[in-house]
């Protein structure tokens, strides 16, 4: 059984962003880079299966030379191989040239399975596992809490409104996990120092030929700002009396309340 | 961003090799996600965080150990990574690693290794290492413990105290004077006359069960002498390898206290609604604290350079223990003093690790005892025992 996980790396949400100056994007130049969380429970997912049903683990992802080190992540956790597509034109890749790139590879690896997290958590777009199912023609199910398979099909349950949805997909699929579907467990140290003598990839974007259509990008940033701070704290000191009097006085002049 | 990318101002943490990233990444994730959690409230409450032991069997440390697989200086970024969660958390690690593994490692026979090293690496069973006893610390020549040959084997009597992981011990390295030469025994602690008893009532290490030991006529069998350790200095060897955990372990500590300090001060306004960061005096300290982390660090950094080309000279270990321990020390006391009354309290982290690295300092040699190393290096003239 061939299993193919998609990753991601994202930064780290406990950091703090600051925009570039072009206004178009995010500073990247201090930033803390992560694997997105919910691709570790994929990458923890595809492991279990692999004890229980034994297989391969092909760990993909796409972007420039420093996606590698997520790659790494993936390998030490029990991932067998990494294939990185990379090159000119990945960073200007929209939703569809990334998904139709991803696709490109999990049909060329033959994969049974695809299992990728439910979303980034960078720009949230949530879409592209469910257009690799697309492309492929593959059944899919997203946000899925629990994953069992018997032979060639896998019962997957997902949470929704006030209940819970149990479904039987058929392979070949992909799935996208959601938090609560496992616990991913810490590599272990010694993994972390084999993890690179395992057969990491590297794919050019250019030789998946994909179709200038693909590669087209019809979406685009126009302007990226950061939320606007609608509360602000303010710790008022001194005595009951002095706190009281300043509280009125903000209250009356500064935020025209009363 | 990060408060520690904001305060690594020598980018130190920049050309270490993608699997280091890797190390440092996850162990610091076990760290947040498990141990600063629940430490504060086991400190309080003098208790064994017994909750962070899963993380530390996953992360695979001491299998780590076993191997070998890690280089000396990523070993030494796994201490500095364990301490900014706690000085007990990494105590605990040193003593099941460098001590008890590492006597067993470079002083066991094969069948002593084959028999532990597994157990103790998967934690399928603890170890303590017991040398300090009540009458003699920074003296262990002077030990009262004993050892006499039996028919069997040999028969151990003696008391150790401040014995780390000794309440929990399946195993213990026991050092006793065997006619007038001070050698190394593996004493399982179910035998009969061996007991531990917790030492309760500490201002600091709270959070780690230290422990009496009491050795009443412990029989053992000829097996039990770890044949390779034939004097006192087999035991300052296994000790070497803890002061160099130690020494790493330090900077981490020293570390998160400054980012704790430091992202207080940016919160907490103080004259005229500026930040306490803001004022002239408190950015002075906070660039004392950040230059003697870099040393620190530098420090740390060359000792496993050193290592990792042979066996480190004494005066290098005490040198890196001695400055590392005071320094983390001191950057403690003044961000506890930079917190203000909030210093004192357990809802910051300050003030439990400033109590837990006075006995950073004192234990696994003192800072007196490491200046006196050091001094008879660079005199040739040795001025104790």
């Amino acid at each position: 059984m061939k299993i193919v996980v998609l990753i991601k790396r994202v930064p780290d949400t406990a950091s703090v962003f600051q925009i570039n100056d072009a206004q178009d994007g995010i500073d990247t130049s201090r930033l803390k880079f992560v694997m997105g969380p919910y691709d570790e429970h994929a990458v923890q997912e595809a492991v279990n299966l692999k004890v229980a049903k034994d297989g391969e683990i092909v760990v993909v992802t796409l972007g420039g030379p420093d996606a590698k080190d997520k790659l790494l992540t993936a390998l030490a956790m029990g991932a067998d191989r990494a294939v990185l597509i990379t090159g000119d034109g990945v960073d200007s890749l929209g939703h569809r040239g990334i998904a139709e790139a991803l696709a490109a590879i999990v049909r060329e690896e033959s994969a049974d399975i695809v299992f990728a997290g439910k979303q980034a958590v960078d720009d949230d777009g949530s879409q592209i596992p469910e257009r690799i199912a697309e492309i492929l023609g593959w059944s899919h199910a997203s946000v899925i809490t629990r994953f069992s398979l018997d032979g060639a099909t896998a019962t997957v349950d997902r949470e929704i409104e006030g209940g819970q949805l149990t479904l039987e997909v058929p392979l070949p699929a992909i799935f996208t996990t959601e938090k609560g579907i496992n616990k991913p467990a810490y590599p272990k140290l010694p993994n972390i120092m084999k993890a690179k003598k395992k057969p990491m990839d590297e794919t050019s974007l250019e030789s998946l030929r994909l179709s200038a259509t693909d590669l087209c990008n019809k979406v685009s940033i126009g302007q990226m700002s950061l939320p606007r701070q609608e509360r602000l704290t303010r710790i008022l000191e001194g005595d009951n009396n002095t706190q009281v009097a300043e509280l009125v006085r903000i209250l009356k002049e500064d935020e025209k309340a009363l | 961003m990060p408060s520690d990318i904001m305060t690594d101002l020598f980018r130190l943490d920049e050309d270490w090799t993608v699997e280091q990233r890797e190390v440092i990444a996850q162990v610091r994730r076990y760290v947040d996600d498990a141990v600063l959690p629940c430490i504060g409230a086991h400190h309080n409450d003098e208790t064994f965080p017994e909750e962070i032991i899963a993380g530390l069997r996953e992360l695979s440390i001491f299998e780590s150990i076993a191997d070998q697989s890690l280089a000396p200086t990523t070993y030494g970024l796994v201490n500095r990574e364990l301490e900014r969660g706690s000085s007990t958390l990494r105590s605990i690690v040193s003593v099941q690693g460098a001590l008890v593994m590492g006597a067993i490692q470079q002083f066991g026979s094969d069948e002593q290794r084959s028999e532990w090293l597994p157990r103790l690496g998967r934690l399928e069973a603890w170890g303590c290492f017991a040398l300090t006893e009540p009458n003699f610390g920074s003296n262990p020549a002077g030990m009262e413990t004993r050892a006499e040959v039996t028919p069997g084997g040999y028969r151990i009597s003696g008391a150790k105290s401040w014995i780390t992981n000794g309440v929990r011990a399946d195993l213990a390295v026991v050092w006793a004077k065997l006619d007038d030469t001070v050698r190394g025994f593996l004493v399982e602690t179910d035998r009969p006359g061996f007991s531990a008893s917790a030492i309760k009532g500490k201002w600091s290490f709270r959070s780690s069960e230290t422990a009496q030991l009491f050795l009443d006529d412990v029989e053992v069998p000829a097996s039990a002498l770890l044949p390779g350790a034939t004097s006192l200095s087999s035991a300052l060897k296994c000790l070497a390898g803890a002061r160099y955990t130690i020494a790493w372990g330090a900077v981490g500590a020293a570390r998160a206290c400054l980012e704790e300090t430091i992202a207080y001060l940016k919160e907490r306004p103080q004259f005229n609604n500026q930040p306490l960061a803001s004022h002239q005096l408190i950015q002075y300290k906070l660039a004392w604290m950040a230059t003697e982390i870099v040393g620190m660090e530098l420090i740390a950094r060359r000792l496993g350079e050193l290592r990792a080309q042979g066996p480190l000279d004494p005066a290098q270990i005490a040198l890196a223990k001695m400055n590392n321990c005071r320094k983390a020390l001191e950057v403690a006391r003044t961000c506890r003093e930079l917190l203000g009354a909030n210093g004192i309290h357990n809802e910051y982290h300050i003030g439990r690790r400033m109590l837990d690295l006075e006995t950073v300092l004192t234990y696994e040699g003192t800072e007196h005892i490491h200046a006196l190393t050091i001094g008879a290096a660079l005199t040739g003239i040795k001025a104790f025992g």
